[in-house]
């Protein structure tokens, strides 16, 4: 094994490393939100400010966590990922 | 209230024209362009980042979320936000595993990612039926949801709604094909955002622009029980299966998947999961203000009588606001949005058929592409027939929870195999036709035993399985098999692949 592919495995790696921590993040921000509406509704029922109950507010706050894991993907992946790769494509030449 | 629901609308049927003139007329430029197979399958690859976020959003966005939602929403308030919320979970989990890798791996199906280093053969035939009974089901909903859909706000007969559907659709794919898919996605996506917005817009112009005082309202005209979880969460275990299928699901669905082989590399398609995952869940928050504005401003008596499934809530909104005219927007949007999840799906049926089946089984990779072409169009025109006729059996089925079930088949068929062999080195052909066989076969036999269809059709006085959605049982059980499985084989020529697998995941180039 050369060093560019064990750079490369090595890069491999840490991209699936990322992707399975992020992944796991957003499986446990929904199932918790899942498991509060399985086990304990009259907990989402209250209210935090009048018409705002806790699940409502949480329910919108599952959806931008889900924004807010893609965004800190893609600006690792455009900013560190991408640019490590060409690196490793420049030194082949 | 009164409504014109149900009587022949010259102003909808207006609209309508319009939008299927403009589409046929996008269909003809693409016909045009349409060449190769690469063209019919994947758009020749041309598609941005952008554009093809649209098209995500567009292929996403089906009449179940648009109307089912709004409709689950304005009858039971708080339960219907469980599936908002769940069916925009999966695009993270699309964009980490899978958008990127499946772009650089693959050809014009998910099938191509499976199989390249597994043997050819059994892996294609195993995901074919897989990808035909996600289809199927997915077209079922959408169909159903199309006549009744056309049915109410054009006042003309089921049956003929469902042939009308299928015809227009049927020339979208066999003519356009994907670029002409991907257009009509666009403009759809566009239309549904944009209608949406202006419909919560005018929903909030009631109330201030504060959607709390909106939601105070409904919980003061339906009782505080509307803004918390009800009776439409019985069992623990049902929301658990639920939002597993719909979280895994997104990442199995064929003609989404299919969508990442439009873009030019895997930057673009990481780009499009992003902008597919701003719309989608900016949709989604909408679908809140839209369903409790219609609870409020409808209200839940007139909803329930026009349709019992409550999916005229959206539509009918509109008419309270804006009148006939936009009743007759948003109508002609609503059947747009059909008109192009049927076409998409009809699109990853024929590439199952053709490319995967045709080609690489039947024909063992040698054919040329006229051959190619002609079965690909031919498979495009069985499957629109088979969605008519499907569309006519099952009228009057539940819409939403029928796509419920294409996405528990679509997170135990694709799902597992395709991870696994992205994954793990040791995974191997016999592992990954195990895994979608039991994926497929265990979800479809659950929702024979469940309640749904033992009690609800069959008049049974009980159900061998208890749950509703068969994830829960049906997806481990296909991660496990396939885990076992290929423990169990040793296959040296996929081990020794893998390390070309994983090259080309990573850097999208030829080792």
């Amino acid at each position: 094994m050369n060093d560019r592919s064990r750079a490369l495995t090595a890069l491999a790696n840490k991209r699936w490393q990322i992707s399975l921590w992020l992944t796991a993040a957003m499986v446990v921000i929904y199932f918790g939100f899942i498991l509060l509406i399985a086990y304990n509704k009259p907990l989402l029922g209250v209210l935090v400010v009048p018409g705002l109950s806790l699940g409502i507010l949480l329910g919108a706050l599952v959806i931008v966590a889900a924004w807010v894991l893609v965004y800190l993907y893609v600006r690792w992946a455009n900013n560190y990922y991408d640019k490590k790769l060409s690196e490793l494509r420049e030194g082949d030449r | 209230m009164n409504t014109t629901l149900g009587q022949f609308n010259p102003l909808a049927i207006f609209f309508f024209i319009v939008f299927i003139t403009i589409s046929l007329g996008i269909t003809y430029w693409a016909a045009r362009k349409t060449k190769s197979t690469a063209h019919f399958y994947a758009a020749g690859g041309n598609i941005s980042g952008f554009q093809n976020g649209l098209a995500l959003a567009g292929d996403y966005m089906s009449a179940a979320s648009f109307l089912g939602i709004a409709g689950l929403v304005a009858l039971n308030g708080f339960d219907g936000l469980i599936y908002s919320i769940g069916f925009l979970v999966g695009w993270p989990v699309v964009m980490f595993l899978i958008a990127e890798p499946l772009r650089n791996l693959g050809r014009y199906t998910f099938t191509d990612v499976v199989a390249y280093r597994l043997r050819q053969k059994p892996v294609r035939i195993a995901s074919a039926i897989g990808t035909l009974a996600v289809v199927s089901f997915y077209l079922i909903a959408q169909m159903v949801g199309a006549g009744n859909l056309i049915r109410l706000l054009f006042g003309i007969d089921y049956n003929l709604a469902v042939i009308i559907v299928g015809g227009v659709m049927l020339a979208y794919v066999i003519f356009g094909g994907m670029i002409a898919t991907t257009w009509v996605q666009i403009i759809k996506a566009v239309l549904l955002l944009g209608g949406t917005i202006l419909l919560a817009l005018m929903v909030l112009a009631q109330f201030g622009f504060n959607p709390l005082v909106l939601f105070q309202a409904a919980a003061d005209k339906y009782g505080g029980a509307v803004l918390a979880p009800g009776k439409q969460v019985t069992d623990p275990l049902d929301a658990i299966s639920l939002g597993l299928s719909l979280m895994l699901g997104t990442a199995g669905l064929p003609h989404i998947l299919m969508r990442f082989y439009t873009v030019p590399n895997a930057k673009a398609a990481r780009i499009s999961v992003m902008y597919a995952t701003l719309f989608i869940g900016f949709f989604y928050l909408l679908t809140f203000i839209l369903g409790f504005g219609a609870m409020v401003l409808v209200g839940q008596d007139p909803i329930s009588k026009i349709d019992k499934g409550g999916n005229m809530a959206a539509p009918m909104l509109a008419e309270v606001l804006g009148g006939n005219a936009f009743l007759g927007f948003i109508a002609a949007v609503s059947f747009a949005t059909i008109l192009a999840v049927v076409a998409g799906l009809t699109l990853s049926g024929a590439a199952a058929l053709s490319h995967d089946l045709w080609v690489n089984v039947v024909r063992h990779g040698q054919t040329n592409e006229t051959e190619e072409f002609r079965v690909a169009r031919a498979a495009t025109l069985l499957l629109g027939v088979l969605a008519i006729v499907l569309g006519i059996v099952f009228q009057g089925q539940n819409v939403a929870y029928m796509v419920g079930l294409a996405f528990a088949i679509a997170a135990s068929a694709n799902f597992p195999a395709l991870l696994l062999s992205m994954l793990w080195r040791r995974f191997t052909t016999i592992g990954a036709v195990s895994s979608m066989v039991m994926g497929t076969i265990s979800s479809l036999v659950l929702i024979y035993l469940s309640p749904t269809i033992q009690v609800t059709i069959l008049h049974q006085a009980s159900a061998p399985f208890p749950l509703k959605n068969p994830g829960l049982i049906s997806i481990p059980l296909a991660f496990l098999v396939g885990i076992v499985v290929s423990l169990l084989t040793h296959e040296e020529a996929a081990m020794e692949k893998f390390s070309e697998v994983e090259h080309r995941i990573h850097t999208g180039e030829v080792m």
